[in-house]
């Protein structure tokens, strides 16, 4: 099963191989991978999804935590977050096969970023599945993908505001939790139910 | 002392190194100069540490990791860059195994030249990340005191491990303001997943009283906890057996009615009977390693299982456990032993389990008529015995390793010195002489194959240089003892390439100007001991012992812990030692 870890780690060269060669030796996959800055300085923010026994996430949890550049694993397995993707699709279209796809991208809330006489490119950001089902359709339809660069999957948990770089830090945030926030607007509705799959 | 002494001056790089180790309270080390690290040595004689000089850094490594073994403190090893730091690997990867808190020092080519394949140039923190705990690059002078002392931190700190630091020729040549003080590290970081919660330790606590036959299964941990007398207050307030690894031999009292000995694979029958029957395995300090477990479907399939463990990624990894307290050991005890009332007397479950012991260990092998042939065990029993148990003994890994650990009676922690992880052979000569530096009040012997002993033969020359009062076991049946035993049950007796030459061990050791005898029977045995005993100085004794032995019992890998392979009836030698 997919599991996905969100590390805040120490900003320093090698911290990226430190934790890419512990799923290495536990010879577990790393299905995505993506790295940021966090809103500390000095402090970088992995989401780490990888696919093992669904007995395994309490070892690579506790293994990512003997890494001394790392300050903090949160194992969002079940919890409730919202999880993002970006994703660029080149597509080969021509001033005459365009407008089927500029309808596609209305019904998916993607965006065309570039349009060249050959090809065009779709911006499309959502959960993993709102984007494999874009792919699915241009495909189906017979458009040819020239080029797809994704991102990986990024989650945050939902709610309770407190900054979990400070609390790794051990620095008192001195802010109080916020309300709960109210249902991400579109999101969760649009990906999940209304969209073709 | 030189951090008052230097404090806000200018000093080196190197200087800077010596002093932080100085500071750090390090007075000894093991190394091998070379270009890159030169700067270091030549600032050496500055500073009150002595250095011993090894034959192969290998060598220095596994010395600082005997050093850090006998003392507890953390071992020291320096070496050059390119082939000296990947000579050290094999080491590093050792005390890795067996979380052996080292700081090994390498030089790296200059910062300007890193990259471009500089002559001795090797990418040694990438090659040793998966074998350290944690490791380091340095580049600038001013970053050497503040990452030597969160080096020895780490290496001390939580589950123990090796560090290395790669320190470029520049760094070490250029110069910073050196403050020792300044440069302390953060504080240690606990694993953020360390807990034995209130309830955690209730439940321990609760399947403790109610168990019937519980055994304490006794590892490292306890020795690494200095968990003595929390695990004796454990075992003595409720009657628990308590069995042993290899690596936690000599943590629990051998000759504590308690004491069952040495688990596992090659571990005594009754010990493993024990396991199997228990309803309760009370793990502290040690990781259910598949030496220990056997097969793991069939493993103590009656018991419940509480893990006291630092380690959290230790959890469940092998055995699916029913409490576990995370924490050292000691300080978990500590909180558990409160909840727990004395039990007197003998249990029944204690009852049975002598009575097992009974039936295993059918005679003693002191009473053996001699039939005019040397077998290791004797060799072992006797050692014990003119020894008193209370020696360091360092073994190297193989058929003598077993046998010392199934006949040499280890009363105190630190006294048993063995790679038990990786099992690392060539182990013995080497950390036998980094035992002796950390303890040299303490009678230290050398127990090796004649396989391993080859292997790592070269550090015969540092301990005449230094002339270490070490005294030299090798077992010498011809053969890598071990495969040859292994080709005899599971490959139809093929000694494929396990037929070994050896030199003259006594002339090998003449070379070295150190004095040595060869040993053919049992008589012979116990005199050349005293000889070498009495000898200030190195000593080898050479046992020439009968070649084709086995370590009974054995379970094959991946059988059941119950289902043993025994010695065959004919053989005149017996399976256990009772003690005398």
């Amino acid at each position: 099963m997919l599991h996905t870890f969100v590390a805040l780690v120490e900003d320093k060269p090698g911290v990226l191989t430190r934790v890419a060669s512990l799923f290495r030796r536990l010879n577990i996959n790393i299905v995505s991978l993506t790295v940021g800055h966090s809103e500390k300085t000095g402090v970088s923010r992995m989401t780490i999804v990888s696919d093992a026994s669904p007995t395994a996430g309490h070892r690579i949890m506790a293994s990512l935590y003997k890494l001394e550049n790392v300050l903090q694993v949160d194992d969002v397995g079940q919890a409730a977050c919202v999880s993002r993707e970006l994703a660029l699709i080149k597509v080969a279209a021509t001033p005459k096969t365009r407008s089927h796809i500029f309808e596609l991208a209305e019904v998916f809330r993607a965006r065309i970023v570039d349009l060249a006489p050959e090809s065009l490119m779709i911006e499309i950001t959502g959960v993993e599945s709102k984007i494999e089902g874009l792919i699915q359709v241009l495909n189906e339809s017979d458009d040819r993908i020239l080029e797809i660069s994704r991102t990986g999957r990024m989650v945050m948990r939902r709610g309770q505001h407190t900054s979990r770089v400070l609390d790794a830090m051990r620095v008192p945030s001195g802010e109080s939790e916020s309300e709960p926030i109210a249902e991400d607007d579109e999101a969760e509705i649009t990906e999940e139910a209304d969209l073709p799959q | 002392m030189s951090e008052a002494k230097f404090a806000g001056t200018r000093l080196t790089g190197a200087e800077i190194l010596w002093a932080t180790l100085e500071g750090e309270g390090v007075r000894e080390v093991f190394g091998y100069p070379g270009g890159a690290i030169l700067p270091a040595y030549d600032a050496l004689r500055k500073f009150p540490i002595r250095h011993i000089l090894v034959r192969h850094e290998q060598g220095a490594v596994h010395m600082a990791d005997g050093y850090a073994r006998a003392s507890g403190k953390v071992g020291v090893a320096v070496a050059t860059s390119g082939p000296g730091a990947t000579n050290m690997v094999t080491g590093i990867a050792t005390a890795m195994m067996d979380s052996i808190p080292l700081l090994c020092v390498t030089g790296q080519v200059s910062s300007k030249v890193l990259g471009t394949d500089a002559f001795q140039e090797i990418d040694i923190t990438g090659i040793t990340l998966p074998v350290t705990k944690h490791n380091y690059l340095v580049t600038r002078a001013e970053d050497i005191a503040p990452v030597i002392r969160e080096a020895l931190l780490v290496a001390r700190s939580g589950r123990p491990g090796p560090v290395l630091v790669d320190i470029t020729k520049d760094a070490q040549q250029g110069s910073a303001t050196y403050d020792f003080a300044a440069s302390a590290p953060e504080p240690y970081r606990p694993h953020p997943m360390l807990r034995a919660e209130e309830d955690s330790v209730l439940k321990a606590a609760e399947l403790i009283r109610s168990a019937k036959r519980p055994v304490i299964l006794a590892g490292h941990g306890m020795i690494q906890s200095g968990a003595r007398k929390q695990v004796l207050a454990l075992a003595e307030r409720l009657q628990i057996p308590v069995a042993s690894t290899l690596l936690g031999l000599g943590g629990f009292p051998a000759s504590h009615p308690l004491s069952l000995g040495m688990m596992g694979m090659h571990g005594e029958a009754w010990v493993n009977q024990a396991i199997q029957q228990s309803d309760l395995l009370i793990a502290c300090g040690m990781r259910f390693d598949d030496r220990v477990t056997g097969s793991l479907a069939t493993y103590a399939i009656y018991a419940k299982k509480i893990h006291i463990e630092i380690d959290p990624a230790e959890i469940n990894k092998n055995v699916k456990v029913d409490v576990a307290l995370i924490g050292d050991l000691a300080e978990v005890l500590e909180t558990l032993l409160p909840h727990l009332a004395p039990r007197e007397g003998e249990s029944a479950w204690m009852r049975e389990v002598n009575a097992m012991k009974g039936e295993c260990s059918v005679r003693d092998i002191q009473n053996l008529p001699d039939t005019g042939h040397l077998y290791a065990a004797h060799v072992m029993n006797d050692l014990w015995h003119a020894t008193h148990g209370k020696a360091i003994v360092v073994t190297d890994v193989g058929q003598h390793q077993m046998w010392e650990a199934q006949y040499y009676k280890h009363e105190d922690p630190r006294t048993l010195i063995t790679s038990g992880g990786l099992g690392t052979m060539g182990f013995a000569l080497p950390a036998a002489i980094g035992a002796k530096v950390a303890c040299p009040e303490k009678e230290v012997w050398v127990i090796a194959g004649d396989g391993g002993f080859q292997m790592t033969a070269a550090e015969l020359s540092t301990i005449a240089q230094e002339n270490l009062d070490i005294n030299i076991a090798v077992v010498n049946n011809g053969y890598l003892g071990m495969v040859r035993q292994w080709q005899e049950f599971f490959y139809e007796k093929n000694y494929e390439s396990s037929p070994i030459l050896s030199p003259d061990y006594v002339k090998l050791a003449d070379a070295h100007g150190i004095p040595g005898v060869a040993v053919r029977t049992r008589g012979e045995v116990l005199p050349a001991v005293k000889a070498a005993r009495e000898r200030k100085g190195p000593f080898l004794i050479n046992f020439l012992v009968e070649k084709e032995d086995s370590v009974y019992p054995m379970i094959a890998a991946g059988s059941a812990l119950h289902e043993m392979i025994r010695r065959p009836g004919h053989n005149p030698l017996i399976e256990t030692a009772q003690d005398v």
